[in-house]
């Protein structure tokens, strides 16, 4: 086995982690598995590309990469500007269509509706963007050696560390802050949460801006790394709610560990069984959990 | 000028097959969601199982794929019943005694697989080129369209007959009134000393079987198969046919079928015809788009669809009133 499967594994988790902490919140929050949630993701990817190219002609005037790293400095003001965008995009989707039905009789058309939603914005996007493959950078990188035998690309070594920045700053904001004790308080108990004093609104459109806004850095991670397409969030959208579930649904460290999990075991089935398997991966560990401990790692009895 | 009449027949019988078709599958997912309140997202992956099964069962041998056993059509469906059946109630097993959103990703895993199964194993599926060959009803009429056309209206529209009936008895019968409750008021239905996790269970498998059925008919009616015909846009398609015909009556979802099934039939012939042909990757994204919309609009607006869900009652009951 090569070893470099570990570093293709961590970037591929680290990516998957930052989509599965939005749906863990969204789950245990709103209290319904977001269908649309790798849309955010395409629609962060699309929206980087788009803002980047601006900046690029207009302020920048080129778009060569910074250093050693093929991401342009258009790019890095542009990744901020998109997770913004993200953010309100997916506040506009509560907006329109999620506030409606909040509360309906059968919880489960909400599920039905975001599942609606996720065509209906992907076939947007292929409408504007058409469905051929869009590139951040064309350049090619040359994997350096980095420790103990494992080699990566600069780009890879940088979005590793924006990754890792991203999840301890998540972490920190829902253990220490007061918007964060209230997220986890409307999780646990709404009402109570209402009667505490807590402004359940409030937190309900913070989880999801803070959901798109990482989504939106997974969907730019993804283009950096692959390539730009309307399918490249629904495709990661099994990965999603597998390493939530995995993680415990609420748990934000779960879903990162649980991202994890699966980012390796997809690095280790591309080099065994080939990258057409790959997919297989989270739908196994899915079944795997549900059979051994539907709660997952971190939470408790559904 | 018998010619004049021929294109119109045969188009007229292969939209109404394809609609009837689709109203099976509709039926299947009314029998989980419109009555048991069952949320199946991978509609399309059910459909590919029972295609595949049917497929490999009966065409004849072949070094492309697994298969070639040639074994008579009647085998080929009632299997991909059971096989796709059997893997709801798989699905079902794992699931359904947790939340329901649990049921909704496992089943939107299971179509991701089947799809990644149907385009790379190839010793087991023939890949990316599908399966050809797959043998069709009422081979011998084939010289005379018209006969041949309508013999295959009449299997199919026969076909769907006969799950109407059984699924409209059913829906009367003691098990249809104990799923609803369930739907309804899941205490109330375990006071009265009902396992819900048994009957959603029952309704889930008998909702995959019809969709692996009408998979396989739709596979013999076109005499090919390939993996791209079930990507998730299909279990969109019957999710929105379900909504706007009005889940819960299977009145409504045979209407909602031909509906739908008409708007996407005639908005791609439009397509085809205005939309120059640089511009028709983009108009086919459209056409989605307007789907997307429709289906959440109808779920805001008017969840009980075309034609609602009826008051059913017991036949007894009915009988009763009457002699009053």
């Amino acid at each position: 086995m090569n070893p470099q499967v570990v570093v293709d594994g961590l970037i591929n988790g680290a990516l998957i982690g930052l989509g599965a902490i939005g749906v863990t919140l969204t789950y245990s929050i709103l209290r319904f598995a977001n269908f649309a949630h790798g849309e955010f993701i395409t629609f962060g990817a699309y929206a980087a590309m788009a803002i980047a190219g601006g900046v690029a002609t207009l302020v920048v005037g080129s778009d060569a990469g910074l250093g050693a790293l093929s991401i342009s400095p258009a790019l890095i003001l542009a990744a901020p500007l998109a997770m913004a965008l993200t953010a309100g995009f997916a506040l506009a989707l509560d907006r329109i269509l999620f506030a409606r039905l909040r509360g309906a009789s059968e919880s489960i058309s909400i599920v039905m509706a975001s599942f609606g939603a996720s065509m209906a914005i992907r076939a947007a996007i292929e409408f504007v963007f058409t469905s051929r493959p869009a590139y951040f950078t064309r350049d090619l990188q040359i994997a350096r050696p980095i420790a103990f035998g494992l080699k990566a690309t600069p780009n890879q070594i940088a979005l590793l560390i924006v990754a890792g920045v991203l999840m301890v700053g998540v972490h920190l904001l829902l253990s220490r802050t007061q918007i964060g004790r209230a997220m986890r308080a409307v999780s646990e108990n709404p009402a109570l949460a209402r009667a505490a004093g807590v402004d359940v609104d409030m937190t309900i459109r913070f989880a999801w801006a803070l959901g798109g806004a990482l989504a939106s850095a997974a969907g730019v991670m993804l283009g950096l790394l692959v390539q730009i397409r309307p399918f490249m969030g629904f495709d990661l959208l099994l990965p999603l709610f597998a390493a939530a579930i995995l993680g415990g649904i609420g748990s934000v460290p779960g879903a990162f560990a649980g991202a994890l999990v699966i980012g390796l075991g997809e690095a280790l089935t591309v080099q065994l069984a080939g990258a057409e398997w790959r997919a297989a991966v989270a739908f196994l560990v899915l079944i795997a959990v549900l059979l051994i401990r539907p709660s997952g790692m971190a939470g408790r009895p559904a | 000028m018998t010619f004049d009449l021929l294109g119109p027949i045969a188009y007229g019988s292969f939209f109404l097959v394809m609609a009837l078709l689709n109203g099976v599958v509709c039926l299947g997912l009314n029998v989980q969601w419109g009555q048991t309140g069952l949320f199946n997202v991978g509609v399309a992956g059910f459909v590919a199982i029972g295609a595949y099964v049917s497929a490999i069962l009966t065409t004849p041998p072949s070094n492309g794929h697994l298969g070639g056993f040639a074994l008579p059509m009647a085998v080929g469906w009632l299997s991909a019943a059971v096989v796709a059946g059997g893997a709801s109630a798989f699905v079902g097993g794992l699931t359904l005694r947790l939340r329901a959103d649990y049921l909704a990703i496992t089943t939107f895993g299971v179509a991701v697989v089947v799809q990644l199964v149907a385009l790379n194993a190839q010793w087991l599926t023939g890949g990316a080129f599908g399966i050809a060959f797959i043998p069709r009803p009422f081979e011998s009429l084939a010289s005379t369209p018209v006969l041949y056309d309508l013999a295959n209206l009449a299997l199919v529209a026969a076909v769907v007959l006969a799950i109407y009936v059984a699924l409209e008895r059913l829906a009367r019968s003691p098990w249809g009134r104990v799923l609803r409750a369930i739907r309804e008021n899941e205490r109330a239905a375990m006071a009265l000393g009902k396992s819900p996790t048994r009957y959603r269970l029952q309704a889930f498998a008998l909702g995959g079987a019809l969709m692996g059925l009408a998979g396989a008919m739709e596979a013999h009616f076109i005499g090919f198969i390939a993996p791209e015909s079930y990507l998730s846009s299909l279990t969109f398609q019957v999710w929105a046919m379900l909504i706007v015909g009005g889940s819960g009556n299977n009145r409504g979802a045979l209407l909602g079928a031909a509906v739908v099934w008409a708007l996407w039939t005639v908005s791609g012939l439009v397509i085809s015809d205005v939309v120059p042909a640089t511009y028709e990757a983009r108009a086919a994204a459209l056409r989605l788009v307007a789907i997307g919309v429709l289906l959440a609009t109808m779920i805001v607006l008017r969840p009980g669809g075309l034609i609602g869900e009826r008051a059913l009652v017991s036949r007894h009951v009915a009988d009763a009133d009457k002699r009053l």
